[in-house]
């Protein structure tokens, strides 16, 4: 290993000659991530148990039979489902090594991703007209909170699958940009999962 | 050295065209179910909310597999192991928030 | 224009209390003086370089233990005024509000910043070592998790001066924590502090797991890997899934107050109880967080010192497990004078009973590691002896507690102050000292002076029972907590007074651990050998301090306590095994963004709590900012080269290679 007497070599450089007892960073990366997703498990946990506890207490003021308009709702749902597909088709064309399809994938993932934000923010303006806000009873409080905090999510998502799409337009397909695109469509089916329960929990049987 | 970028990561989780396609269609119905039973008022009260409960629980298992590769981890699955872990916490938080503050002499 | 400035100065600055102009006269000299050291000395670059921006875990886990120094002289002056306040009846030492902002800060600052640093310190220098790795899994993320915690401990602090302190407990129950009976900033200091400085826990919980999982040496099974990083890992299981509800809980608070949301509040349709039930979801799992690796530790130390192996490994790890799983199911014996009813309040009574099995399993296997052993003495020994009657003691307390009717009784009494401060103390404080003066010749290349330690364990052990065992008694005769003074006819003079004597011996023994340090720096007796203890585990396989990549080559490890083992083997004249060829070793380069985002952090608090949204925004900005900046740069590693890992190894082993 000769060239290795060099000391400028970076990470990405040489992560092919790796040795044996060198442990594989990137799938250490994914794994860590995958925690990271465990302890989102818990936050939004702790939103829905708080959503649920609360929900009946609506200070005399409109209740989920009031405000939600469904039909909306039904399709950022699917708009959502739909863009969780995408970026599995994503990953795929990366693992075929296609760059172009991997980046077309991940575009269209973020304009559908872009289309459920601006339905959501949409929605959220039209409760606050009506005069539902965070401020006119717990059962609104538990409800913003909880839907906003996923939307919150799926925005943070976005700039940075933009900001993915960036670097792998400018370097292509390597180790460190495959890891980086299993993480983030992982955190995007993750966020999709979490939606499952918001739709079923506040929205569809609230509406029941 | 040019195998290595690919078998680096020999624990990948490929999938497949056909298996994110029926993750797809499969998510899609279980969406569908419980919005029907809904809008359309088939079921009310307890058994809406189990049905609800129930595709939601399947749909969520159905992601694990078809989209998140649970399934093709490797020994050891650390990855399931703290799923199952979290998911048990998140029970307990939900189902222990409810007991201790709706079923008891001061609830609201 | 003039009069503007006074009245914005007048409540942005705490006025009244000459206390707190000295603090900030302090403040100021301090600062003046660090600034005014690093010009004159030409330090600015060697403290970037070395200690602002280091990724090494070793510099990291050193940062972290002197914050927590600086934390319990500022958490143990809080407790010496409370206890001057309370050593006779009526006295007027400290008013009623300032009480109630000095227990808060002595709570909030005891646990969160001086216990959680001073335990991320302990595992930053030593599990690495330990399970023979070279860094941590996330150098980078490891730094940002020191600088968020330094940036909400500086929030937390800076209430002191600037604002004023949070005053609503350490756990900030409301209604009185909402918006409607605590205006101020100081609960909002509180929410922001610990918010920031919590975020920083999490990542480190991850880290760590990932680097037990993942990093542990060639050879080194799960089954082989030393108790301390054993307690690790079930400490960092149990942060990982309760911090969370702590970053949920906070933030809900926060919406309460800022933006009028009715979570917790009396109105609105809130529900203050449902508060109560989160905050505990997370405040119980945390106590079994600080006490774990306090266990590891003592593992470690009771083997050593009485040169046995440890007695019953495999249940001493299946115990530590269970112990972080059943701390999720204990919660409500926080609350059970709240009204959750009989089937809750039974259910958890029993939960909190059997959480004490698994830890008499642990005391009953370290009695038996010593049984039979050559015990010696020296202070982590004695310190861990210290533990042991005492933690027991707090635990039967702990028994007595679950007893749900009887809590009726003893709820929010000084039974219960006595009770979490013994096995805080005894476990917690005593084991992290216990290890900080086990592994300091480790981290610093010599040992402290043994003849100091001593008298600074003896007045710690002795001015500890002096405090808190009178508080038992004064709580069965009805002595409730956070009480700022009592009446002469109630009969609990005599044992407050006791108490706050121990109170003193317990700061006097501050003040010699704080001697010994001095004193061993100017009577450096360097410990070349790197095993001044004649350890069992790899740690004490290399020199000390340690160089930057830790292991030249790493070791295979082939069984339990292997350092012991292979010392073993040399003494029957096996020679050690030759060493394998050095290799470049790949590390991580420093990185200015965790400071950088940290400093975003806190601007981004600072901004919310006064409702400076020009700040606020900002920081926002700012710490996206440099999470961009961090996902596009991928120059973040380095090698060094064989000859320097030759060098440096010559030079610190005094071996010609």
């Amino acid at each position: 290993m000769a060239q290795l007497h060099d000391s400028g070599l970076t990470g990405h450089q040489v992560s092919h000659t790796e040795h044996h007892d060198h442990p594989d960073m990137e799938e250490m990366r994914t794994f860590g991530f995958w925690i990271y997703l465990m302890t989102d498990v818990i936050i939004f946990g702790t939103l829905f148990a708080v959503y649920i506890v609360l929900q009946g207490n609506t200070n005399g003021g409109p209740g989920p039979k009031d405000l939600f308009q469904m039909g909306g709702i039904i399709a950022s749902t699917f708009i959502l489902l739909t863009s969780s597909y995408t970026s599995g088709l994503a990953v795929l064309a990366m693992h075929k090594g296609n760059k172009k399809a991997l980046l077309g994938w991940l575009g269209a993932t973020v304009v559908l991703g872009a289309t459920f934000i601006i339905m959501e923010i949409n929605e959220f303006t039209h409760l606050v007209h009506e005069g539902a806000t965070i401020g006119t009873s717990a059962f609104l409080s538990a409800f913003f909170t909880l839907v906003g905090t996923h939307g919150l999510h799926v925005l943070l998502g976005l700039v940075w699958m933009i900001a993915l799409m960036m670097q792998i337009a400018k370097r292509g397909i390597t180790p460190v940009t495959k890891r980086k695109v299993n993480v983030i469509s992982l955190f995007w089916h993750f966020l999709d999962v979490v939606w499952i329960f918001v739709f079923t929990i506040v929205y569809l049987m609230g509406v029941s | 050295m040019q195998h290595d970028m690919s078998t680096s990561h020999a624990h990948e989780n490929h999938g497949s065209l056909k298996s994110y396609t029926i993750g797809f269609v499969f998510s899609i119905l279980l969406t569908i179910i419980p919005i029907a039973v809904v809008m359309n008022g088939w079921l009310a009260g307890k058994a809406s909310a189990i049905i609800l409960m129930i595709t939601a629980v399947l749909q969520l298992v159905l992601q694990l597999i078809f989209f998140m590769h649970l399934r093709e981890e490797k020994k050891p699955r650390y990855n399931l192991l703290t799923l199952i872990l979290g998911l048990i916490i998140l029970l307990v938080i939900v189902i222990g928030s409810m007991w201790i503050m709706m079923y008891n002499m001061v609830a609201l | 224009m003039w009069e503007r400035v006074k009245t914005f100065a007048s409540e942005f600055f705490v006025t009244g209390d000459p206390m707190i102009y000295g603090a900030d006269v302090s403040i100021v000299i301090t600062m003046i003086g660090i600034v005014f050291g690093l010009t004159y000395f030409k330090k600015w670059g060697w403290l970037w370089r070395e200690w602002l921006t280091t990724v090494d875990h070793k510099k990291i886990g050193i940062m972290y233990i002197l914050a927590a120094f600086i934390m319990l002289f500022r958490g143990g002056v809080d407790a010496l005024l409370m206890r001057a306040q309370l050593a006779a009846p009526e006295m007027n030492l400290l008013a009623p509000d300032h009480y109630n902002q000095i227990f808060t800060t002595h709570g909030v600052i005891m646990i969160l910043f001086m216990a959680m640093p001073f335990m991320f310190g302990l595992f930053n220098v030593m599990v690495p070592l330990q399970i023979g790795a070279r860094d941590v899994a996330y150098p980078f993320l490891n730094a940002l998790s020191f600088w968020l915690f330094f940036s909400g401990a500086m929030l937390f602090n800076l209430s002191f001066v600037i604002g004023g302190s949070p005053d609503a407990g350490w756990l900030a129950y409301p209604p009185y924590s909402g918006i409607m009976h605590n205006p101020g900033v100081g609960q909002d200091f509180y929410i922001w502090g610990i918010q920031i400085s919590g975020i920083g826990s999490l990542m480190t919980g991850i880290n760590f797991i990932v680097t037990i999982l993942k990093m542990r040496a060639p050879g080194m099974k799960l089954m082989k890997m030393p108790m301390f990083p054993w307690s690790v890992l079930s400490s960092c299981i149990a942060i990982i899934f309760s911090f969370p509800i702590l970053t949920a809980t906070l933030a809900l608070l926060f919406l309460d107050r800022y933006a009028g949301a009715h979570f917790f509040t009396l109105d609105g349709g809130g529900n203050p109880m449902m508060y109560i039930n989160l905050i505990w979801m997370w405040g119980h799992p945390e106590v079994y967080i600080i006490v774990l690796p306090a266990f590891g530790i003592f593992s470690e130390i009771v083997s050593t010192f009485a040169k046995k192996k440890l007695f019953g490994y495999k249940s001493m790890v299946y115990a530590m497990m269970i112990i972080s799983i059943l701390s999720f199911l204990v919660w409500a014996h926080h609350f059970f004078t709240m009204g959750s009813g009989a089937d809750v309040n039974a259910f958890f009574a029993l939960t909190t009973m059997l959480i004490a099995i698994p830890t008499g399993v642990k005391v009953f296997n370290w009695l038996f590691t010593m049984f039979r052993g050559k015990i010696t003495f020296e202070t982590p020994m004695l310190w861990t002896m210290g533990f042991i009657p005492c933690f027991i003691v707090g635990g039967l307390t702990g028994v007595l507690l679950s007893v749900a009717p009887a809590d009726f009784q003893f709820h929010n009494s000084y039974f219960l102050v006595a009770h979490f401060h013994q096995v805080i103390i005894g476990g917690v404080v005593f084991g992290y000292f216990a290890g900080l003066y086990y592994w300091w010749p480790k981290l610093f290349g010599f040992k402290l002076n043994e003849r100091i330690g001593k008298w600074a364990f003896w007045f710690w052990n002795i001015g500890f029972y002096l405090c808190f065992m009178p508080q038992y008694a004064l709580g069965l005769m009805g002595m409730t907590r956070r009480v700022v003074t009592y009446g002469w006819d109630k009969g609990w003079w005599e044992m407050n007074l006791v108490s706050t004597i121990g109170a003193g011996l317990m700061g006097i023994a501050f003040l010699f651990q704080v001697w010994q340090i001095v004193y061993s720096v100017k009577h450096l007796q360097k410990d070349e050998t790197g095993d001044p203890w004649n350890g069992r585990t790899l740690e004490w396989s290399i020199p000390s301090p340690a160089p930057v990549y830790n292991f030249a080559t790493l070791p295979h490890v082939t069984s339990q306590d292997e350092w012991w083992e292979e010392k073993q083997r040399r003494l029957q004249g096996h020679s050690a095994p030759a060493p394998a060829k050095i290799e470049p070793i790949h590390m991580p380069k420093n990185s200015g963004i965790p400071i950088v985002m940290s400093m975003f952090w806190f601007f981004t608090g600072f901004g919310f709590i006064f409702d400076w949204l020009w700040l606020a925004i900002p920081g926002l900005v700012g710490v996206a900012a440099c999470m961009l900046v961090h996902s596009f740069n991928y120059d973040t590693d380095y090698y060094i080269p064989v000859e320097e890992i030759k060098r440096t190894e010559s030079a610190i082993r005094g071996v010609t290679s």
